[in-house]
């Protein structure tokens, strides 16, 4: 069931957000950020590699594809309104030796496109390459912009590569490795001004591998996408709490890197939090479980995800509180957990 | 090497016979199979692969060649027989159609087939596969075209008419649609389960250059593929739309109640063969 609206006791000192525009952009006040990074890296592709188009079905503009649009006219495809189009002519373009780099909104792609993607695409093992803005809760216009089961979809999907970027960083590093791998990937992308948080760990992106970007020995946030993000701010914030807490970023969703995810939840005495921008149903918690379950492995576990129901529209930190994945409901959930 | 080499003093008839014999052949040896679209598509495959285009038997994925897209994948049985007849598939391998192991499946796929350039089986997908294809070979300067055939059933697909817009969009002038029009879809005749005519004006409005001819009648199924060559230049996709008899060939089939699966018995398909033998062209 839908939660109903909530409206603001009178006198409540915090002021009721509106909903804010469909493609808000999720970096909080005074947060670095840099802009357009995939278009800019996809830009900075496409001036080596005379195989990359674009294509997109009349999103250019809220997908940073734009960008690319401008520098590349003749190698950008405006496929309209038109999702089932897009992806099928994008098969056709790979098959004739091209790689396309496709955008949409990451609803129309894993819902709508979902059969073109699986027989033109992943069944003929095609080079394309996927890129939807708006994933999991990052809209607050309702379920028709929110896609929360995305990444459940295309893990389901053979031949697919699934990414789940956390910041500007993880995804300007990711399309030079998404042209680099031959077949399909899917990726999740944040578009517009987008926050820059991993490059003050060190941290380099690669495809299939896990990335440790702080240790703890209490708890253990295993996360993708925005959630490392809060996983890390989180982590921060307990320290006054004393409680230390490590995150293992894993921005590659499929393939699984089982042996760092493995090494890191042998440890001893940690709590393992597994946290998704998405259902908690097929996503990287199940995919998490499922693994520790088969390989033998049992630390305590614990999960942080959307729940099994259509959500809310509203005002993103509204929303993200209410369903749990905000920094402070990390840390709330992190505390009654090690009570 | 073009199809002018490899058998050019075999006659457009013969072809379209032969087609017609290998399907049966293949549908015998599974006692089933799309024998009655295959039996209603053999012409226009038979101009398609041995009139209109350009190929290598030797070298299936020569750059050069023309690309033929088959969108509706359960008329495999009948690009088989073309494929065969067309020397890219070897004559005994038709008797493992359908057959674990087999490279012809009952559904036609890319990854299996030498000639089978997508995996239909899904309907409405192939059209737009083809746009992707044409705007492909245009960046690459090709002069090779895109061939797809599909379904009248499929025309109750959304995707098809996305495909159609671009198309025209594209200005994708290398590109040849032909619509099997046999009026039969799973549940009954197309134009009863979704009316789509009329066909030829909704598709000039789309801004198409559109034929509609007799799909049985070889003299006009080759004009229709010549008229629709030479539009390259024109910057207008073409469609022809075929009206096709099932059975075709075989007359107690054309006979035979109308349905999506025309049930042939075990016994039949050597009546089938033999009534194809009696009309064998010179």
């Amino acid at each position: 069931m839908k939660p109903a609206p909530q409206s603001a006791p009178a006198g409540a000192a915090k002021p009721r957000l509106t909903t804010s525009a469909m493609i808000a952009s999720i970096a909080s006040e005074g947060q670095r950020t840099k802009p357009a990074p995939f278009g800019h890296a996809l830009n900075a592709l496409a001036s080596g590699d005379a195989r990359i188009v674009g294509m997109t079905a009349d999103l250019g503009k809220y997908t940073d594809l734009h960008i690319f649009a401008q520098a590349h006219p003749d190698r950008f495809y405006q496929m309209g309104m038109a999702e089932q189009l897009l992806f099928g002519a994008a098969s056709g373009l790979a098959s004739e030796g091209f790689t396309p780099f496709c955008t949409t909104y990451a609803v129309f792609a894993s819902r709508r496109a979902y059969d073109f993607i699986h027989q033109t695409i992943a069944e003929e093992d095609r080079n394309v390459k996927i890129a939807c803005a708006l994933p999991g809760l990052t809209s607050g216009y309702g379920p028709s912009h929110q896609a929360t089961e995305d990444l459940a979809l295309f893990r389901a999907m053979p031949n697919m590569v699934v990414i789940d970027p956390c910041d500007a960083l993880d995804i300007e590093q990711a399309v030079p490795a998404m042209a680099a791998h031959q077949g399909p990937v899917y990726m999740r992308l944040l578009r517009g001004q987008v926050p820059l948080v991993l490059d003050e760990y060190g941290y380099t992106f690669e495809l299939g591998k896990a990335k440790m970007l702080r240790d703890g020995y209490e708890v253990l946030f295993i996360s993708s996408g925005i959630m490392t993000m809060r996983a890390l701010e989180a982590a921060k914030a307990l320290e006054a709490d004393r409680i230390d807490v490590g995150v293992l970023h894993v921005p590659t969703i499929k393939p699984l890197d089982t042996q760092a995810i493995l090494a890191a939840c042998a440890k001893p005495g940690r709590l393992v939090i597994v946290a998704e921008n998405h259902t908690v149903n097929g996503g990287l918690g199940e995919a998490v479980a499922g693994l520790l379950m088969r390989e033998g492995v049992h630390p305590a576990y614990r999960r942080i995800g959307l729940p099994d129901e259509f959500l809310a529209a509203g005002a993103l930190p509204t929303l993200h509180d209410r369903y749990g994945i905000s920094t402070e409901a990390l840390c709330t959930q992190v505390r009654a957990w090690l009570k | 090497m073009s199809t002018a080499s490899i058998g050019h003093n075999i006659s457009l008839e013969r072809r379209a016979w032969n087609i017609r014999r290998h399907a049966l052949l293949m549908g015998e040896v599974q006692g089933q199979g799309y024998i009655a679209q295959a039996l209603d598509i053999a012409d226009v495959l038979a101009t398609a692969y041995f009139h209109a285009m350009t190929f290598r038997p030797d070298e299936p994925d020569w750059e050069g060649r023309d690309r033929f897209l088959l969108s509706n994948g359960h008329y495999a049985i009948a690009l088989y027989a073309a494929l065969i007849e067309a020397g890219i598939i070897p004559e005994e391998e038709l008797e493992t159609y359908g057959s674990d192991e087999s490279r012809l499946p009952m559904s036609g796929m890319a990854s299996y087939t030498p000639g089978m350039e997508m995996s239909g089986g899904s309907l409405g997908l192939g059209l737009s596969i083809a746009v992707g294809k044409g705007l492909g070979l245009k960046r690459k300067n090709s002069d090779s075209r895109v061939y797809t055939l599909f379904s009248d059933g499929e025309l109750d697909e959304g995707s098809v008419w996305e495909a159609i817009m671009s198309a025209a969009h594209y200005k994708l002038d290398n590109l040849i649609a032909i619509v099997d029009v046999n009026n039969q879809q799973a549940d009954g005749p197309s134009t009863a389960v979704m009316a789509f005519e009329p066909l030829t004006e909704k598709l000039e409005a789309f801004g198409w250059f559109v034929q509609r001819v007799d799909g049985n009648d070889l003299a006009a199924v080759r004009d229709a593929f010549d008229a629709a060559k030479a539009q390259m230049g024109s910057g207008k996709p073409s469609m022809i739309i075929a009206d096709t008899l099932m059975g075709k060939g075989v007359p107690f089939l054309e006979a035979r109640e109308k349905n999506h699966f025309i049930r042939v018995e075990a016994h039949e398909w050597q009546l089938a063969l033999a009534a194809l033998d009696e009309r064998k062209p010179s």
